[in-house]
């Protein structure tokens, strides 16, 4: 057998190969971010940001929607976060590999599989009609809970078990219970993986527009009580595309929304960095 | 002679694997009683005996009686939380919390209660002094310990063992992951601690045992093969199995 390349130039190879998928990577998210950013750019000033909307969106601005997208996502988070975490410390902790754990896991990773609109049905089905909460801020909190609820999960799992077992050998060993354990030494070197997790689940709940397309309502008004139906950013997007409302506000709204989603990623980057370097002492 | 911990008939099972077998011992108060032996031999396999972290092992059985203080620590009514509090370990790697200096050697203190700031900045101020590592890190208390180089941690383990006051301190090879010189201090720090503790110490570093010990026990396929005063033992031991492995011969 004779040598078809030689692996010094095989090696050289594979690593351009690797290095463009890394850069093609990078420029795909650079264009869509420009893109959307570009286009969204000529109407964003302080009135479109600070504004209530005009003619259903056609004019005015979208500072309702800006709320009503927080409002969702907090009662996501808020639902979700207690949730998978107790779920995660479960499975990481306490559970001996058997069926309910399997089952759990199976559950979790189905339930991130499944598509956004029958989250949708589901919560018009349950939360909207059954529970009779009506097309409101709950109900689409609630959905999007569910929504965020296995990725949240599978992160916090997964950070969790990642900490080294010996820092609990050492807790247990001077005395301290599993929980003390748990909640003084494995939750806080956990921390940086599960803020990961919760910002990726946030990330979910905030750009979702066809799971609270049936829950929310479309309010164009500030929703302040839970009940109040809303529009959250990626909503009121789908409705001024869909329905030829005004394609150069829904660029806008698509520009404040990715910044949104820019600015609360680099500022948690930057904390759990921050944090993870104190603790571990770089 | 004063006996702090008396195991007799001890057997450790781990599913079908017998790790101990009929091993006795009797540990002297306030002194350093060294297990050496191959690897695999269940030395540390019996020091977590002592402080019941093999209960963390879902396979773990055992049969026999381990007595501290002549009451035996397997009994049921026996709080695992109490007996971890009087029995101390420090192990091979060191394993400082990823957290600050000070909240390492707080941290005993605060999972028994105590919540006096007063007393655990001065309980931590002295066992970091019993430690021989107050000066390294008087400045640096807020740091984080993973910062610390390795025989700093393991330093900081101790102290960390000690600040809760336990009255026996098991070690599982705590230099063997260390620096000569970092060992040194080490061993002069197991001299000093050895008037107010009863310490254990599993080493595979034949000078150590009879640097640091008085006492050592031979460990061999789960056996107790030997054991008796470290002197003894390493100038003319009873036992051919013994004197080859001290020796070299085999380990």
């Amino acid at each position: 057998m004779h040598r078809i390349i030689s692996p010094k130039i095989a090696q050289k190879v594979m690593k351009l190969i690797f290095w463009i998928s890394g850069i093609i990577t990078i420029l795909i998210l650079l264009v869509i971010i420009g893109y959307v950013i570009l286009k969204g750019m000529p109407v964003l000033n302080l009135e479109f940001i600070f504004g209530d909307p005009i003619d259903s969106g056609r004019e005015g601005g979208i500072f309702p929607m800006i709320i009503s997208s927080a409002y969702v996502t907090l009662i996501a988070l808020l639902v979700a976060t207690p949730l998978s975490m107790g779920a995660a410390i479960y499975l990481s902790e306490y559970a001996s590999e058997g069926k309910l754990v399997a089952a759990i896991r199976f559950g979790a990773e189905t339930l991130s599989s499944i598509p956004s609109i029958i989250f949708g049905l589901f919560g018009l089905a349950f939360f909207v009609i059954y529970l009779d909460m009506g097309w409101s801020v709950l109900s689409g909190g609630l959905t999007l809970a569910l929504m965020a609820l296995p990725t949240i999960l599978a992160t916090s799992e997964v950070s969790i078990e990642s900490i080294n077992k010996s820092y609990s050998e050492g807790s247990l060993a001077l005395g301290a219970t599993k929980w003390q354990t748990i909640n003084r030494v494995v939750l806080p070197a956990a921390l940086p993986g599960i803020t990961t997790g919760i910002i990726l689940g946030m990330g979910r709940a905030i750009a979702e527009a066809a799971a609270i397309l049936y829950t929310v309502g479309a309010a164009l008004a500030i929703p302040i009580s839970i009940f109040d139906p809303a529009r959250p950013l990626p909503l009121h997007l789908y409705i001024l595309a869909t329905e030829g409302i005004s394609l150069e506000n829904a660029y806008g709204t698509a520009a404040v929304l990715v910044i949104i989603i820019i600015i609360i990623t680099v500022v948690t980057n930057t904390l759990v960095d921050r944090y993870s370097k104190k603790m571990m002492g770089r | 002679m004063e006996y702090r911990i008396e195991v007799k008939d001890l057997n450790v099972y781990f599913d079908e694997l017998h790790i101990l077998k009929n091993v006795s011992l009797k540990i002297h108060k306030n002194m350093v009683t060294a297990l050496i032996g191959p690897s695999g031999c269940g030395k540390s396999t019996f020091i977590r005996t002592l402080n019941r972290m093999n209960d963390l092992i879902d396979t773990f059985k055992m049969d026999g009686d381990v007595l501290l203080d002549g009451k035996d620590i397997y009994d049921p009514k026996v709080d695992v939380v109490e007996l971890r509090k009087r029995v101390g370990m420090v192990f091979q790697k060191p394993n400082p919390f990823p957290k600050s200096i000070f909240d390492n050697v707080a941290y005993g203190l605060k999972v028994h209660g105590i919540t006096d700031n007063e007393v655990i900045t001065e309980k931590v101020e002295e066992s970091l002094k019993s430690a021989a590592l107050w000066d390294e890190v008087k400045n640096i208390l807020d740091k984080s310990a993973m910062g610390l180089s390795g025989g700093q941690q393991q330093r900081l383990c101790i102290a960390r063992t000690i600040a809760v006051e336990p009255e026996v301190i098991l070690m599982d090879e705590p230099c063997s992951a260390l620096d000569p010189i970092s060992t040194t201090k080490i061993e002069d720090l197991i001299h000093k601690l050895k008037k107010d503790y009863t310490i254990i110490i599993v080493t595979h570093n034949m000078q150590q045992a009879t640097r640091v010990s008085k006492h050592t026990a031979f460990f061999l396929h789960g056996e107790i093969i030997e054991n008796g005063p470290t002197d003894k033992i390493f100038i003319e031991p009873c036992d051919k199995r013994t004197e080859d492995y001290i020796t070299g011969r085999f380990g």
